[in-house]
Protein backbone atom coordinates (compact mmCIF):
# COMPACT_ATOMS: atom_id res chain seq x y z
CA UNK A 1 0.00 0.00 0.00
CA UNK A 2 2.09 2.67 0.98
CA UNK A 3 4.62 0.96 3.46
CA UNK A 4 7.40 3.33 1.56
CA UNK A 5 6.49 6.76 3.34
CA UNK A 6 6.40 5.51 6.53
CA UNK A 7 9.11 6.32 9.32
CA UNK A 8 8.54 8.33 12.83
CA UNK A 9 9.05 11.52 11.51
CA UNK A 10 6.60 11.17 9.11
CA UNK A 11 2.74 11.82 10.73
CA UNK A 12 1.57 12.06 14.24
CA UNK A 13 0.83 7.95 13.99
CA UNK A 14 2.43 5.54 12.34
CA UNK A 15 1.89 1.76 12.01
CA UNK A 16 5.05 -0.10 11.05
CA UNK A 17 4.34 -3.80 10.25
CA UNK A 18 2.69 -4.04 13.56
CA UNK A 19 1.59 -7.83 14.36
CA UNK A 20 -0.03 -8.97 18.20
CA UNK A 21 -0.58 -12.39 19.02
CA UNK A 22 -2.21 -12.94 22.50
CA UNK A 23 -0.61 -14.95 24.82
CA UNK A 24 -3.53 -17.53 24.63
CA UNK A 25 -2.22 -17.58 20.77
CA UNK A 26 -5.12 -15.09 19.31
CA UNK A 27 -3.36 -13.58 16.32
CA UNK A 28 -4.75 -9.98 16.22
CA UNK A 29 -3.22 -8.15 13.78
CA UNK A 30 -0.91 -8.77 11.28
CA UNK A 31 1.74 -6.86 9.40
CA UNK A 32 -0.18 -3.47 9.76
CA UNK A 33 1.40 -0.56 8.44
CA UNK A 34 0.15 2.73 8.04
CA UNK A 35 0.30 6.36 8.67
CA UNK A 36 -2.24 9.52 10.24
CA UNK A 37 -0.94 12.65 9.58
CA UNK A 38 -2.35 15.84 11.40
CA UNK A 39 -5.32 16.90 9.45
CA UNK A 40 -6.27 13.32 8.65
CA UNK A 41 -9.13 11.46 9.71
CA UNK A 42 -8.65 8.14 9.02
CA UNK A 43 -11.05 5.27 9.20
CA UNK A 44 -11.07 1.64 9.98
CA UNK A 45 -13.82 -0.23 9.31
CA UNK A 46 -13.91 -4.28 9.38
CA UNK A 47 -16.01 -7.08 10.64
CA UNK A 48 -16.18 -7.65 14.33
CA UNK A 49 -13.72 -9.21 16.46
CA UNK A 50 -11.02 -8.29 13.55
CA UNK A 51 -8.68 -6.34 15.97
CA UNK A 52 -9.94 -3.03 15.33
CA UNK A 53 -9.94 -2.33 19.25
CA UNK A 54 -6.65 -4.06 19.25
CA UNK A 55 -5.44 -1.37 16.79
CA UNK A 56 -6.38 1.74 19.24
CA UNK A 57 -5.00 -0.01 22.38
CA UNK A 58 -1.78 -0.51 20.30
CA UNK A 59 -1.74 3.36 19.24
CA UNK A 60 -2.45 4.28 22.64
CA UNK A 61 0.51 2.31 24.20
CA UNK A 62 -2.15 0.67 26.48
CA UNK A 63 -1.01 -2.85 24.54
CA UNK A 64 2.66 -3.63 23.14
CA UNK A 65 2.45 -4.96 19.97
CA UNK A 66 4.70 -8.51 19.51
CA UNK A 67 5.72 -7.15 16.56
CA UNK A 68 6.49 -4.86 14.21
CA UNK A 69 6.55 -1.12 15.94
CA UNK A 70 4.51 1.90 15.97
CA UNK A 71 5.07 5.42 16.71
CA UNK A 72 2.66 8.11 18.17
CA UNK A 73 2.66 11.09 19.88
CA UNK A 74 1.08 10.11 23.30
CA UNK A 75 1.85 13.32 25.47
CA UNK A 76 -2.02 14.15 25.45
CA UNK A 77 -3.66 11.56 23.59
CA UNK A 78 -7.35 12.04 22.67
CA UNK A 79 -9.11 8.83 23.34
CA UNK A 80 -12.61 7.90 23.20
CA UNK A 81 -13.69 4.77 24.61
CA UNK A 82 -16.62 2.48 22.88
CA UNK A 83 -18.58 3.13 26.52
CA UNK A 84 -18.77 6.79 27.65
CA UNK A 85 -16.42 5.76 30.77
CA UNK A 86 -17.91 9.10 33.03
CA UNK A 87 -17.35 9.32 37.03
CA UNK A 88 -20.85 8.83 38.33
CA UNK A 89 -19.80 11.13 41.12
CA UNK A 90 -18.97 13.96 39.18
CA UNK A 91 -21.37 16.37 37.39
CA UNK A 92 -20.64 16.99 33.54
CA UNK A 93 -18.02 19.85 34.37
CA UNK A 94 -16.08 17.85 37.31
CA UNK A 95 -16.11 14.95 34.16
CA UNK A 96 -14.60 17.46 31.84
CA UNK A 97 -12.24 18.75 34.10
CA UNK A 98 -10.46 15.41 35.28
CA UNK A 99 -8.01 15.22 32.50
CA UNK A 100 -6.91 18.39 33.07
CA UNK A 101 -6.75 17.91 36.50
CA UNK A 102 -5.03 14.77 36.16
CA UNK A 103 -2.17 16.47 34.44
CA UNK A 104 -1.73 19.43 37.26
CA UNK A 105 -3.55 21.91 35.60
CA UNK A 106 -4.71 24.65 38.51
CA UNK A 107 -8.17 25.03 39.12
CA UNK A 108 -9.08 28.23 37.44
CA UNK A 109 -7.41 27.08 34.22
CA UNK A 110 -9.35 23.76 34.32
CA UNK A 111 -12.62 25.21 35.12
CA UNK A 112 -11.57 27.82 31.50
CA UNK A 113 -10.99 24.74 29.34
CA UNK A 114 -13.57 22.30 30.42
CA UNK A 115 -16.14 25.44 30.25
CA UNK A 116 -14.95 25.79 26.01
CA UNK A 117 -15.11 21.78 25.85
CA UNK A 118 -18.73 21.67 27.15
CA UNK A 119 -19.49 24.52 24.89
CA UNK A 120 -17.84 22.96 21.85
CA UNK A 121 -20.06 19.82 22.04
CA UNK A 122 -22.78 21.74 22.88
CA UNK A 123 -23.84 20.91 25.95
CA UNK A 124 -23.75 24.30 27.43
CA UNK A 125 -26.88 24.11 30.61
CA UNK A 126 -25.92 20.57 31.23
CA UNK A 127 -22.76 21.53 33.44
CA UNK A 128 -24.09 20.85 37.20
CA UNK A 129 -25.92 17.51 35.67
CA UNK A 130 -24.94 14.10 36.81
CA UNK A 131 -24.33 11.28 34.42
CA UNK A 132 -27.52 9.42 35.64
CA UNK A 133 -29.44 12.30 34.37
CA UNK A 134 -27.78 12.26 30.63
CA UNK A 135 -29.16 10.61 27.84
CA UNK A 136 -26.78 8.05 26.03
CA UNK A 137 -25.92 10.53 23.35
CA UNK A 138 -24.84 13.53 25.86
CA UNK A 139 -23.00 11.13 27.92
CA UNK A 140 -20.71 10.34 24.53
CA UNK A 141 -20.75 14.46 23.94
CA UNK A 142 -18.95 14.65 27.75
CA UNK A 143 -16.78 11.98 27.40
CA UNK A 144 -15.97 13.81 23.53
CA UNK A 145 -15.15 16.97 25.66
CA UNK A 146 -13.49 15.57 28.24
CA UNK A 147 -10.94 14.23 25.37
CA UNK A 148 -11.09 17.32 23.94
CA UNK A 149 -9.69 19.75 27.09
CA UNK A 150 -5.87 18.49 26.39
CA UNK A 151 -5.98 19.84 22.53
CA UNK A 152 -4.91 16.74 21.64
CA UNK A 153 -2.86 16.09 18.40
CA UNK A 154 -3.83 12.50 18.35
CA UNK A 155 -6.81 11.80 18.26
CA UNK A 156 -8.35 8.05 18.86
CA UNK A 157 -11.86 6.74 18.50
CA UNK A 158 -13.10 3.51 19.34
CA UNK A 159 -16.57 2.77 18.13
CA UNK A 160 -17.57 5.74 20.21
CA UNK A 161 -21.21 5.98 18.93
CA UNK A 162 -21.92 2.26 18.48
CA UNK A 163 -24.65 2.56 20.91
CA UNK A 164 -26.26 5.80 20.63
CA UNK A 165 -29.38 5.78 18.15
CA UNK A 166 -28.86 6.20 14.40
CA UNK A 167 -30.35 10.42 14.32
CA UNK A 168 -28.38 11.37 17.31
CA UNK A 169 -25.60 9.05 15.67
CA UNK A 170 -25.67 11.23 13.08
CA UNK A 171 -25.68 14.52 15.08
CA UNK A 172 -22.35 13.60 16.72
CA UNK A 173 -20.84 12.29 13.46
CA UNK A 174 -21.63 16.27 12.07
CA UNK A 175 -19.76 17.38 15.39
CA UNK A 176 -16.95 15.37 15.16
CA UNK A 177 -16.67 16.60 12.07
CA UNK A 178 -17.14 19.86 13.06
CA UNK A 179 -13.71 19.46 15.63
CA UNK A 180 -11.65 17.93 13.46
CA UNK A 181 -12.00 20.72 11.17
CA UNK A 182 -11.31 23.45 13.86
CA UNK A 183 -9.11 21.19 16.04
CA UNK A 184 -6.74 19.98 12.86
CA UNK A 185 -6.08 16.94 15.40
CA UNK A 186 -4.94 13.10 13.47
CA UNK A 187 -7.68 10.81 13.60
CA UNK A 188 -8.09 7.53 14.17
CA UNK A 189 -11.45 6.43 13.89
CA UNK A 190 -12.85 2.78 14.11
CA UNK A 191 -15.79 1.54 13.57
CA UNK A 192 -18.59 -0.86 11.50
CA UNK A 193 -21.00 1.73 10.30
CA UNK A 194 -19.72 2.06 6.66
CA UNK A 195 -21.28 5.51 5.84
CA UNK A 196 -20.32 6.74 8.95
CA UNK A 197 -16.86 5.89 7.91
CA UNK A 198 -17.22 7.59 4.64
CA UNK A 199 -19.05 10.77 5.88
CA UNK A 200 -16.25 11.39 8.69
CA UNK A 201 -12.82 10.47 7.05
CA UNK A 202 -10.23 11.40 4.49
CA UNK A 203 -9.34 7.88 4.13
CA UNK A 204 -10.71 4.79 5.17
CA UNK A 205 -8.78 1.35 5.44
CA UNK A 206 -10.82 -1.65 5.02
CA UNK A 207 -9.74 -4.49 7.70
CA UNK A 208 -9.96 -8.51 7.29
CA UNK A 209 -10.77 -10.95 9.58
CA UNK A 210 -9.05 -12.08 11.98
CA UNK A 211 -5.57 -11.73 11.72
CA UNK A 212 -6.83 -8.23 10.85
CA UNK A 213 -4.66 -6.65 7.67
CA UNK A 214 -5.33 -3.65 5.66
CA UNK A 215 -6.81 -4.69 2.69
CA UNK A 216 -7.94 -1.78 0.91
CA UNK A 217 -7.64 1.80 1.42
CA UNK A 218 -9.88 4.24 0.02
CA UNK A 219 -9.18 8.07 -0.48
CA UNK A 220 -12.36 10.14 0.34
CA UNK A 221 -12.27 13.69 -1.46
CA UNK A 222 -15.26 15.33 -0.46
CA UNK A 223 -15.13 18.62 0.40
CA UNK A 224 -14.94 19.66 4.14
CA UNK A 225 -17.49 20.78 5.59
CA UNK A 226 -19.71 18.31 4.64
CA UNK A 227 -22.94 18.66 5.02
CA UNK A 228 -25.56 16.25 5.94
CA UNK A 229 -27.44 16.58 2.88
CA UNK A 230 -23.82 14.24 1.89
CA UNK A 231 -25.63 11.53 2.62
CA UNK A 232 -27.82 11.60 0.14
CA UNK A 233 -25.70 12.25 -2.94
CA UNK A 234 -25.34 9.68 -5.21
CA UNK A 235 -20.78 9.69 -5.31
CA UNK A 236 -21.36 9.18 -1.14
CA UNK A 237 -23.44 6.13 -1.88
CA UNK A 238 -21.58 4.83 -4.77
CA UNK A 239 -18.59 5.31 -2.52
CA UNK A 240 -19.94 3.57 0.44
CA UNK A 241 -21.45 0.41 -1.88
CA UNK A 242 -17.17 0.36 -3.11
CA UNK A 243 -16.54 -0.05 0.24
CA UNK A 244 -19.21 -2.58 1.63
CA UNK A 245 -18.43 -4.67 -1.81
CA UNK A 246 -14.70 -5.21 0.08
CA UNK A 247 -15.99 -5.41 3.20
CA UNK A 248 -18.13 -8.36 2.14
CA UNK A 249 -14.69 -9.83 0.41
CA UNK A 250 -12.60 -9.24 4.09
CA UNK A 251 -15.45 -11.68 5.64
CA UNK A 252 -15.38 -14.29 3.48
CA UNK B 1 -34.37 12.31 45.97
CA UNK B 2 -36.82 10.64 44.20
CA UNK B 3 -38.67 9.91 47.19
CA UNK B 4 -38.78 13.86 48.23
CA UNK B 5 -39.71 15.08 44.91
CA UNK B 6 -42.23 12.39 44.96
CA UNK B 7 -44.03 14.30 47.80
CA UNK B 8 -44.20 16.95 46.54
CA UNK B 9 -46.33 15.95 43.45
CA UNK B 10 -50.11 15.76 43.93
CA UNK B 11 -51.22 12.79 45.21
CA UNK B 12 -48.72 12.58 48.06
CA UNK B 13 -50.79 12.01 50.65
CA UNK B 14 -52.18 8.88 48.76
CA UNK B 15 -48.64 7.71 48.31
CA UNK B 16 -47.85 8.31 51.56
CA UNK B 17 -50.68 6.31 52.90
CA UNK B 18 -49.65 3.80 50.17
CA UNK B 19 -46.61 3.15 52.26
CA UNK B 20 -47.35 3.48 55.54
CA UNK B 21 -50.86 1.43 55.70
CA UNK B 22 -49.10 -2.25 55.26
CA UNK B 23 -47.06 -1.90 57.91
CA UNK B 24 -48.91 -0.76 59.90
CA UNK B 25 -52.24 -3.25 59.49
CA UNK B 26 -49.50 -5.71 59.72
CA UNK B 27 -48.51 -4.33 62.73
CA UNK B 28 -51.65 -4.00 64.83
CA UNK B 29 -51.98 -7.94 63.70
CA UNK B 30 -48.97 -8.52 64.73
CA UNK B 31 -50.30 -6.85 68.70
CA UNK B 32 -53.53 -8.85 67.82
CA UNK B 33 -52.08 -12.16 67.98
CA UNK B 34 -50.03 -10.69 71.04
CA UNK B 35 -53.17 -10.37 72.94
CA UNK B 36 -54.87 -13.69 71.73
CA UNK B 37 -51.28 -15.27 72.76
CA UNK B 38 -51.52 -13.35 76.16
CA UNK B 39 -55.24 -13.94 77.06
CA UNK B 40 -56.47 -16.38 74.83
CA UNK B 41 -53.52 -19.21 75.01
CA UNK B 42 -51.77 -18.54 78.41
CA UNK B 43 -53.54 -19.77 81.47
CA UNK B 44 -53.23 -16.52 84.52
CA UNK B 45 -50.63 -18.34 86.47
CA UNK B 46 -48.50 -18.82 83.62
CA UNK B 47 -49.46 -15.10 82.14
CA UNK B 48 -45.90 -14.02 83.06
CA UNK B 49 -44.30 -15.54 80.14
CA UNK B 50 -45.79 -13.49 77.86
CA UNK B 51 -47.49 -10.34 78.80
CA UNK B 52 -50.00 -8.26 77.45
CA UNK B 53 -48.91 -5.27 75.54
CA UNK B 54 -50.22 -2.55 77.72
CA UNK B 55 -48.50 -4.24 80.66
CA UNK B 56 -45.24 -4.29 79.30
CA UNK B 57 -45.75 -0.55 77.89
CA UNK B 58 -46.81 0.73 81.66
CA UNK B 59 -43.87 -1.25 82.98
CA UNK B 60 -41.33 -0.58 81.16
CA UNK B 61 -42.02 2.56 78.98
CA UNK B 62 -44.07 4.33 81.44
CA UNK B 63 -42.21 3.67 84.83
CA UNK B 64 -39.21 6.09 84.87
CA UNK B 65 -37.22 4.23 86.72
CA UNK B 66 -37.33 1.32 84.34
CA UNK B 67 -37.41 3.23 81.60
CA UNK B 68 -34.40 5.30 82.46
CA UNK B 69 -32.59 1.30 83.52
CA UNK B 70 -32.93 0.43 79.79
CA UNK B 71 -32.05 3.93 78.43
CA UNK B 72 -28.97 4.20 80.21
CA UNK B 73 -27.73 0.26 79.29
CA UNK B 74 -29.03 0.85 75.94
CA UNK B 75 -26.72 3.88 75.77
CA UNK B 76 -23.42 2.11 76.84
CA UNK B 77 -24.07 -0.76 74.64
CA UNK B 78 -24.56 1.56 71.75
CA UNK B 79 -21.16 3.86 72.37
CA UNK B 80 -19.73 0.11 72.60
CA UNK B 81 -21.07 -0.54 68.80
CA UNK B 82 -20.01 2.73 67.46
CA UNK B 83 -16.19 2.29 69.17
CA UNK B 84 -16.12 -1.14 67.50
CA UNK B 85 -17.74 -0.39 64.15
CA UNK B 86 -15.39 2.78 64.14
CA UNK B 87 -12.73 0.48 64.62
CA UNK B 88 -13.34 -2.21 62.32
CA UNK B 89 -14.32 0.67 59.68
CA UNK B 90 -10.46 2.03 59.85
CA UNK B 91 -9.25 -1.75 59.90
CA UNK B 92 -11.16 -2.86 57.37
CA UNK B 93 -10.58 0.04 54.65
CA UNK B 94 -6.69 -0.46 55.36
CA UNK B 95 -6.69 -4.34 54.57
CA UNK B 96 -9.32 -3.71 51.49
CA UNK B 97 -7.03 -1.25 50.50
CA UNK B 98 -4.19 -3.23 50.52
CA UNK B 99 -5.57 -6.20 48.92
CA UNK B 100 -7.01 -4.01 46.01
CA UNK B 101 -2.91 -3.32 45.45
CA UNK B 102 -1.91 -6.54 44.77
CA UNK B 103 -3.65 -9.59 44.05
CA UNK B 104 -0.91 -11.35 46.16
CA UNK B 105 -1.76 -9.82 49.24
CA UNK B 106 -5.19 -10.58 48.67
CA UNK B 107 -4.84 -13.80 48.12
CA UNK B 108 -2.71 -14.11 51.36
CA UNK B 109 -5.36 -12.43 53.28
CA UNK B 110 -8.75 -13.49 52.08
CA UNK B 111 -8.89 -17.19 53.61
CA UNK B 112 -8.26 -15.50 56.93
CA UNK B 113 -10.83 -13.21 56.95
CA UNK B 114 -13.28 -15.97 55.66
CA UNK B 115 -12.34 -18.27 58.43
CA UNK B 116 -12.71 -15.07 60.99
CA UNK B 117 -16.15 -15.02 59.65
CA UNK B 118 -17.11 -18.60 60.00
CA UNK B 119 -16.15 -19.30 63.83
CA UNK B 120 -19.01 -18.52 65.57
CA UNK B 121 -18.97 -15.69 67.97
CA UNK B 122 -20.42 -17.29 70.93
CA UNK B 123 -17.52 -19.97 70.36
CA UNK B 124 -14.65 -16.77 70.84
CA UNK B 125 -16.71 -14.95 73.45
CA UNK B 126 -14.44 -17.06 76.28
CA UNK B 127 -11.54 -17.02 74.41
CA UNK B 128 -11.53 -13.44 74.35
CA UNK B 129 -12.73 -12.69 77.88
CA UNK B 130 -9.69 -14.84 78.61
CA UNK B 131 -7.18 -12.35 76.90
CA UNK B 132 -8.90 -9.56 76.84
CA UNK B 133 -10.65 -9.75 80.69
CA UNK B 134 -14.47 -9.10 81.03
CA UNK B 135 -14.30 -5.34 80.99
CA UNK B 136 -15.68 -2.53 78.21
CA UNK B 137 -12.25 -3.81 76.10
CA UNK B 138 -13.77 -7.36 75.39
CA UNK B 139 -16.97 -5.70 74.74
CA UNK B 140 -15.65 -3.86 71.81
CA UNK B 141 -13.52 -6.87 70.64
CA UNK B 142 -16.68 -8.87 70.00
CA UNK B 143 -18.24 -5.95 68.01
CA UNK B 144 -14.63 -5.75 65.59
CA UNK B 145 -15.38 -9.20 65.07
CA UNK B 146 -18.76 -9.41 64.42
CA UNK B 147 -18.92 -6.34 61.83
CA UNK B 148 -15.25 -6.48 60.29
CA UNK B 149 -15.89 -8.75 57.28
CA UNK B 150 -18.62 -7.36 55.87
CA UNK B 151 -16.99 -3.77 55.54
CA UNK B 152 -13.82 -5.69 53.78
CA UNK B 153 -15.63 -7.45 51.36
CA UNK B 154 -17.76 -4.74 50.37
CA UNK B 155 -14.82 -2.04 50.20
CA UNK B 156 -12.16 -4.82 47.97
CA UNK B 157 -15.83 -5.38 45.91
CA UNK B 158 -16.16 -2.09 45.45
CA UNK B 159 -12.69 -0.89 44.89
CA UNK B 160 -12.20 -3.71 41.69
CA UNK B 161 -15.86 -2.56 40.77
CA UNK B 162 -14.30 0.64 39.14
CA UNK B 163 -14.50 1.13 35.15
CA UNK B 164 -12.14 -0.64 33.38
CA UNK B 165 -12.12 1.75 30.69
CA UNK B 166 -11.61 4.46 33.61
CA UNK B 167 -8.51 2.99 34.42
CA UNK B 168 -7.31 2.51 31.04
CA UNK B 169 -8.17 6.15 30.88
CA UNK B 170 -5.79 6.95 34.40
CA UNK B 171 -3.33 4.79 32.49
CA UNK B 172 -3.32 6.77 29.46
CA UNK B 173 -2.38 9.76 31.47
CA UNK B 174 0.09 8.64 33.74
CA UNK B 175 -2.20 8.44 36.78
CA UNK B 176 -0.22 6.89 40.29
CA UNK B 177 -1.19 4.42 42.80
CA UNK B 178 -2.61 7.23 44.93
CA UNK B 179 -4.45 9.50 42.39
CA UNK B 180 -5.96 6.30 40.95
CA UNK B 181 -7.44 5.25 44.16
CA UNK B 182 -8.09 8.72 45.03
CA UNK B 183 -10.03 9.87 42.55
CA UNK B 184 -10.85 6.39 40.71
CA UNK B 185 -11.17 3.21 42.87
CA UNK B 186 -12.20 5.37 45.75
CA UNK B 187 -15.15 6.87 44.79
CA UNK B 188 -16.25 3.98 42.70
CA UNK B 189 -16.13 2.14 45.83
CA UNK B 190 -18.49 4.46 47.78
CA UNK B 191 -21.83 2.60 47.06
CA UNK B 192 -20.70 -1.12 47.81
CA UNK B 193 -18.73 0.71 51.06
CA UNK B 194 -21.94 1.86 52.46
CA UNK B 195 -23.89 -1.00 51.67
CA UNK B 196 -20.99 -2.91 53.94
CA UNK B 197 -21.79 -0.17 56.53
CA UNK B 198 -25.46 -0.68 57.05
CA UNK B 199 -24.57 -4.55 57.43
CA UNK B 200 -21.79 -3.89 59.81
CA UNK B 201 -23.16 -1.35 61.68
CA UNK B 202 -26.60 -3.36 62.47
CA UNK B 203 -23.80 -6.58 63.05
CA UNK B 204 -21.85 -4.45 65.90
CA UNK B 205 -24.91 -3.29 67.62
CA UNK B 206 -25.52 -7.49 67.56
CA UNK B 207 -22.01 -7.89 69.07
CA UNK B 208 -22.19 -5.20 71.40
CA UNK B 209 -25.13 -7.02 73.06
CA UNK B 210 -23.87 -10.38 72.45
CA UNK B 211 -20.57 -9.41 74.04
CA UNK B 212 -22.17 -7.42 76.66
CA UNK B 213 -24.65 -10.55 77.74
CA UNK B 214 -20.96 -12.30 78.75
CA UNK B 215 -19.41 -10.33 80.37
CA UNK B 216 -19.65 -8.71 83.59
CA UNK B 217 -17.31 -6.06 84.19
CA UNK B 218 -17.33 -2.51 83.55
CA UNK B 219 -20.61 -0.40 82.72
CA UNK B 220 -23.30 -3.36 82.03
CA UNK B 221 -24.91 -2.76 78.58
CA UNK B 222 -28.10 -3.70 78.12
CA UNK B 223 -27.56 -7.78 77.43
CA UNK B 224 -26.54 -7.34 81.72
CA UNK B 225 -30.02 -5.53 81.97
CA UNK B 226 -31.65 -8.69 79.78
CA UNK B 227 -29.62 -11.25 81.73
CA UNK B 228 -30.63 -9.42 84.62
CA UNK B 229 -34.55 -9.35 83.99
CA UNK B 230 -34.67 -12.55 82.47
CA UNK B 231 -33.41 -14.48 85.77
CA UNK B 232 -35.48 -12.32 87.80
CA UNK B 233 -38.69 -13.13 85.77
CA UNK B 234 -39.65 -9.77 85.01
CA UNK B 235 -41.34 -10.32 81.97
CA UNK B 236 -42.57 -6.58 81.26
CA UNK B 237 -39.25 -5.15 81.46
CA UNK B 238 -37.61 -8.04 79.45
CA UNK B 239 -40.04 -7.55 76.64
CA UNK B 240 -39.69 -3.72 76.77
CA UNK B 241 -35.57 -3.64 76.87
CA UNK B 242 -36.41 -6.63 73.53
CA UNK B 243 -38.36 -3.76 71.91
CA UNK B 244 -35.78 -0.98 72.71
CA UNK B 245 -33.01 -3.20 71.07
CA UNK B 246 -34.32 -3.99 67.85
CA UNK B 247 -35.11 -0.32 67.64
CA UNK B 248 -31.49 0.50 68.50
CA UNK B 249 -30.73 -1.81 65.65
CA UNK B 250 -33.38 -0.07 63.25
CA UNK B 251 -32.08 3.55 64.10
CA UNK B 252 -28.60 2.16 63.17
CA UNK B 253 -29.69 0.96 59.92
CA UNK B 254 -31.61 3.96 58.91
CA UNK B 255 -29.10 6.40 60.62
CA UNK B 256 -26.62 4.50 57.85
CA UNK B 257 -29.00 4.93 55.48
CA UNK B 258 -29.62 8.46 55.74
CA UNK B 259 -25.94 8.82 56.10
CA UNK B 260 -25.66 7.14 52.73
CA UNK B 261 -27.90 9.29 50.41
CA UNK B 262 -26.63 12.40 52.35
CA UNK B 263 -23.50 11.29 50.81
CA UNK B 264 -23.96 9.76 47.50
CA UNK B 265 -27.60 9.86 46.68
CA UNK B 266 -27.19 13.19 44.33
CA UNK B 267 -25.35 10.81 41.87
CA UNK B 268 -26.44 7.22 42.85
CA UNK B 269 -29.67 5.33 42.32
CA UNK B 270 -29.87 3.72 45.55
CA UNK B 271 -32.38 1.61 47.69
CA UNK B 272 -31.64 3.20 51.36
CA UNK B 273 -34.74 1.78 53.15
CA UNK B 274 -35.32 5.30 54.00
CA UNK B 275 -38.32 5.93 52.42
Amino acid sequence: MESDRIGPETGSLAFEETGMVFPDGTEALQDVSFTVDQGEFVTVVGPSGCGKSTLLKIASGLLEPTSGSVHADRDQLGYVFQDPTLQDWRTVQGNVELLAELHGVESQERKRIATAAIELVGLSGFEGHYPKALSGGMKMRCSLARSLTLKPPVFLFDEPFAAVDEITREHLNDETQRLFRTEGFAGLFITHSISEAVFLSTRVLVMSNRPGRIVEEFNINFDYPRLPELRFDPSFAELCGEVSLKLRGAHA
Amino acid sequence: MTNRSATQRPGAVQSLIERILPPITLGSGFVGVWYLLSYGLLEPRRRFLLRPPHEVVQVGFLDWDNLSDILLSLWSSTKVAMIGLAIAICIGFVLAILMSQAKVVERAIFPFMVTLQAIPILAIVPLIAFWFGTGQRSRVVVCVIISLFPIIVNTLFGLQSADRGLHDLFTLHHAGRVTRMRKLMFPAALPAIFAGLRISAGLSVIGAIVGDFFFGKGDAGIGQLLRRYANQLQGEELLAAVIMSSALGVTVFLSFGWLQQRAIGRWHETTTGVD
